[in-house]
This record gives structure tokens, C-alpha cells and sequence, in this order.
């Protein structure tokens, strides 16, 4: 377990920033405690000061996980972000996307989803832009990149591992 | 009325003087004892005013201190003076406090090993002299060293031993039998050393050949063969088919787990912000690499136009194109400064340009 470098931090933040734009800094710089990236066997967890100072007693092998998984970065040192990031990346998220019940199965299992199935959209999400899938019922469901720019009455292709 | 404050100011400046007079003498019991070499001035008078048993007491206690240094000044101003480079300086006599030690007595270096010998052979150094005759060039000579008596590797006949090779250097011999007694003697240097200072010497430890080393132990010892060389290691070729040794690069460095939190947080805020601020950072090597690589081009096609010119023209125009309108004076790290060449073009010379703006986009950059 070790601190990540400038180099992977800002590979990282680049990716994250995709999604929440300027508001990492608030999860960079939290008011109710310090909270700090770790990488872990090429996996970054976002943990607290309290629980890494517990982790920091176990063994590297016999460590699991500790705190939140972002992500991971691959052999070719670039970052993926994994969905458990996703309780911190929606409530901060700059664009979302809503889909409609229908639409909503379909899409956690994987198939694409057509441009009927879009509820709601904030307004100016430009091209290839990163945003957070929403249920109609504000559930966070995927971050995710879009594909093309919104038109109207266009079938709109949106795939769930499109998101990386 | 007049006469009154006149009066009054004499009066007041009586007071004064005599205020001040009393500030410049001191009166003291016992008189100071002053060490000028160190500054030094100490009081011997037993402090009256300081001893009441309850807080410190701060205008006492700075009161006897103002004294105190009024009198070493006073005893300063006494000293013979010198002027050194428009100062009066005072001469200081040498100090005569003995002052203790800064670090601790040096602890005894062990023996060396010819020393532990020779005590315990009971052998004392002779008296040798400095000095010795040397038949060969008729002098004095040293013992030893630069210009030696006996050097038998300047001797410029030597005869072949009856049992050597007659196709042996024996000149080179000579030099070589030198260059390893130096060696054996510095090895024996290093290793004395070592012990005084209980410091390990890398040890050939496994690395004989004994025809019973294991795999791993023929490995290590070719690695280390490998890297004894006077480039450790770094132009020895390899065999045909031997593969480059693993993990043999920079072992990397990390921050460790529990840094200053703080710092960390600061430096990846101050990273967030670069990210953000959209606009591309002025790298300024890169910058300063430009602007120099441009002047240089652009002085190199000048003079390749002025000699066509001169050439043709008989040199009619004097060197009208040393004028470089200001650049940003951030990427300043250029040699020899950018502002000396800014205003140094002769004004009106040719018509084109106006008043010493530089004409071309390139450079803006």
C-alpha cells in the first residue's frame, strides 16, 4: 500500500474530473475529516485517515480492500474507473442523464439504450461528455461517456460499459 | 513670559545633560571584569534588586542589563580604532576566557594491523634518515618518493636473469610488480580504515572458485565480476545468447504511507487547480528554447542576406537588423540578457520599419 504519485494522481483526476468536473476538490478537501487516495495492488481506494491507519496493520497480502475502490489502473498505467466510485462521483456529478423505468432493466443488464429511453438530460451536455445514469427515481445507476451529441428524434445508442 | 521658557529650555537642557551623563556612567559596587576578545563583561555584584521571591522582575532585571552593556560600550569605545573601507572599526584584544570544547574528545582510532604486530612483536620505529647517497646520479636523494634513490623502474639497463624468459618485458615486469605492491597497499589502507570507523569492505566472501558452487552462487559471483570494472559494468558486452539481468534499473522511490497529510492534500489542490484554470501553462524552458531557436534562425538568414547584398551592393546598409522588439520578459533566462538587445537597432534606417516594432508573427509565442 503507498500513496499514489503526480504522475497517477493526475492520471486519476483527469478521469474523475471527466465526471464531477471541479467538485473533486471537495472530495479532495473534506470539511468532516481527511480522507486520502492509497494504492493497493494497482487498485486506488478512497479512505479515511481513521480506517488507513487501522489498515495499515494488516499484512499487504492478506489485505482485501480497504475504504472505497475508485478504480484501478491497468498494466499500461491507465485508470479505470470501477462503479463503486459511484456514491461519490453522483452526488457531485456536473450532467446527468435520467432513463425511464422501461428503459432502466435493459440498461443494468447491459444492452444499449435508445434515445426514447432518455427521460431527462441536463441542459448543455456537449458531445462525449461524461455523466451519471439516474433512474426516474434518483437512483444513481452507471457513470457513463456519451456517444454523440443529443438530436431530437434520433435513436441514440448509450451502452453501460461505455463508460471507461 | 519669554524670559520664562527661556528660562524653562536652559533648565530643561541642563536636565538633560545631566540625564545624560548619568545614563553614560554607571555606578557600581564592585567593577566589572571585561573580556573585550569574547565581548564579555561580567558582574560580579550580588544582585540586591532581583531577589524578592515572586514574579520576574521584567524593568529590574532590564535595567541592570542596559547598565551592564553601557559599561562594556564604554570600555568598546576605549579600544584603538581603524578605519577598514569607510567603517571605524575597533581593534579587539585576544580574547582571554578559555572557552570549552564544541564537540567531544576524539575516542582512540584502533590499530592498524602493522601496529597491533609490531607491539606485539615488541618492534620499535628506527631512526632512519631523510636522506640517503645515490651512487647512480651522484646526489641526495629521498628515501622514498618523488626522485627516490633506488628506483629500480628507472633503471635503463637491465640484465635478463638466467632462469627468465629472454622474450619477457622486463621493464613492464618492474612497473607491473609496482603497480600491485600500490595496490595490496591501498587495499590495506582501506581495510585499516574500515576498522577504525566499523564500517564492512565488500568481502570476496563466496566468490573463489572452488568447483562446488551452486547455481545461484556462480550467478552471483559472475554479477559481481560483472560490475567490477572501472565503468562498473556498464560497456561489458554479452554473450551471444546471455538475456539482460532483471530488475537490475532504479529501485523507485514513494512517499510514505502516513505523510504529512496536509502537504498531500495541498499539492493535489494545487494540481486540481492547474487542471482547471483551461488555460495551457507557460512551461518557461520550453519557451526560452523557442524564442532562442527562432533569434538564431532569423540572425542566420540576416547574415545570409546581408553577405548576397554585400556582395552585390558593396555593403551599402550597416547591420540594420539587430532590432528585437520586446518579447515577454518572462522567459528571461536566456545568457547575456534579453533587454540588452531590446532599444539597440538604429531608428531611422530603413523605411519599412517603424519605431522598433518587430514585424512577423512568429515570434509571438
Amino acid at each position: 500500500m503507498r500513496p499514489l504519485t503526480e504522475e497517477e494522481t493526475r492520471v486519476m483526476f483527469e478521469k474523475i474530473a471527466k465526471y464531477i468536473g471541479e467538485n473533486l476538490q471537495l472530495l479532495v478537501d473534506r470539511p468532516d475529516g481527511t480522507y486520502c487516495f492509497r494504492l493497493h495492488k494497482d487498485r486506488v481506494y478512497y479512505v479515511s485517515e481513521k480506517i488507513l491507519k487501522l489498515a495499515a496493520n494488516i499484512s499487504g497480502d492478506k489485505l482485501v480492500s480497504l475504504g472505497t475502490c475508485f478504480g484501478k489502473f491497468t498494466k499500461t498505467h491507465k485508470f479505470r474507473l470501477h462503479i463503486t466510485a459511484l456514491d461519490y462521483l453522483a452526488p457531485y456529478a456536473k450532467y446527468k442523464v435520467w432513463i425511464k423505468p422501461g428503459a432502466e432493466q435493459s440498461f443494468l443488464y447491459g444492452n444499449h439504450v435508445l434515445k426514447s429511453g432518455l427521460g431527462r438530460i441536463t441542459e448543455n451536455t456537449s458531445q462525449y461528455q461524461g455523466v451519471v445514469v439516474y433512474s426516474m427515481a434518483d437512483v444513481p445507476l452507471s457513470p457513463l461517456n456519451l456517444p454523440r451529441h443529443i438530436k431530437e428524434g434520433e435513436k441514440l445508442l448509450l451502452h453501460h460499459q461505455e463508460a471507461n | 513670559m519669554e524670559g520664562q521658557s527661556v528660562e524653562e529650555l536652559l533648565a530643561k537642557a541642563e536636565r538633560d545633560e545631566a540625564e545624560k551623563l548619568q545614563r553614560i556612567t554607571v555606578q557600581k559596587e564592585l567593577e566589572l571584569e571585561f573580556d573585550l576578545g569574547n565581548l564579555l563583561a561580567s558582574d560580579r555584584n550580588p544582585p540586591t534588586g532581583l531577589r524578592h521571591a515572586g514574579p520576574t522582575q521584567e524593568a529590574e532585571l532590564r535595567a541592570l542589563a542596559r547598565d551592564n552593556t553601557q559599561l562594556l560600550i564604554n570600555q568598546l569605545w576605549q579600544l584603538p580604532t581603524e578605519r577598514v573601507e569607510e567603517a571605524l572599526v575597533a581593534r579587539l584584544p585576544e580574547p582571554s576566557t578559555r572557552l570549552p570544547r564544541e564537540k567531544p574528545v576524539p575516542r582512540p582510532r584502533p590499530l592498524t594491523r602493522w601496529q597491533q604486530f609490531a607491539r606485539l612483536k615488541g618492534i620499535r620505529p628506527k631512526k632512519k634518515t631523510n636522506l640517503v647517497w645515490d651512487e647512480v646520479s651522484g646526489q641526495w636523494r629521498r628515501r622514498w618518493g618523488y626522485q627516490r634513490a633506488r628506483d629500480d623502474t628507472k633503471e635503463w639497463l637491465i640484465e635478463v636473469p638466467g632462469n627468465a624468459d629472454p622474450m619477457e618485458d622486463q621493464f613492464a615486469k618492474r612497473i607491473q610488480a609496482k603497480k600491485e605492491r600500490v595496490a595490496k597497499n591501498e587495499l590495506n589502507r582501506l581495510r585499516n580504515l574500515a576498522r577504525a570507523h566499523k564500517m564492512q569492505l565488500p568481502s570476496a566472501a563466496g566468490m573463489h572458485p572452488t568447483g562446488h558452487q551452486s547455481k545461484e552462487e556462480l550467478g552471483r559471483a559472475m554479477q559481481v565480476a560483472k560490475v567490477s570494472t572501472a565503468s562498473v559494468g556498464r560497456f561489458q558486452e554479452r554473450l551471444p545468447k546471455e538475456k539482460a539481468p532483471r530488475g537490475s534499473g532504479k529501485k523507485r522511490k514513494f512517499q510514505p504511507l502516513f505523510g504529512d497529510f496536509a502537504a498531500e492534500r495541498k499539492s493535489q489542490l494545487e494540481m486540481l487547480r492547474v487542471m482547471n484554470s483551461k488555460k495551457p501553462q507557460l512551461d518557461i524552458t520550453r519557451a526560452t528554447n523557442k524564442q532562442m531557436r527562432e533569434e538564431d534562425q532569423e540572425e542566420a538568414a540576416k547574415r545570409r542576406k546581408m553577405s548576397q547584398k554585400g556582395k552585390r551592393k558593396g555593403a551599402r546598409q550597416g547591420p540594420g537588423g539587430k532590432r528585437k522588439g520586446g518579447p515577454p520578459s518572462q522567459g528571461g533566462k536566456r545568457k547575456g540578457g534579453l533587454g540588452g538587445k531590446m532599444n539597440s537597432g538604429p531608428p531611422g534606417l530603413s523605411g519599412k520599419r517603424k519605431g522598433g516594432q518587430h514585424q512577423g508573427g512568429k515570434r509571438r509565442k
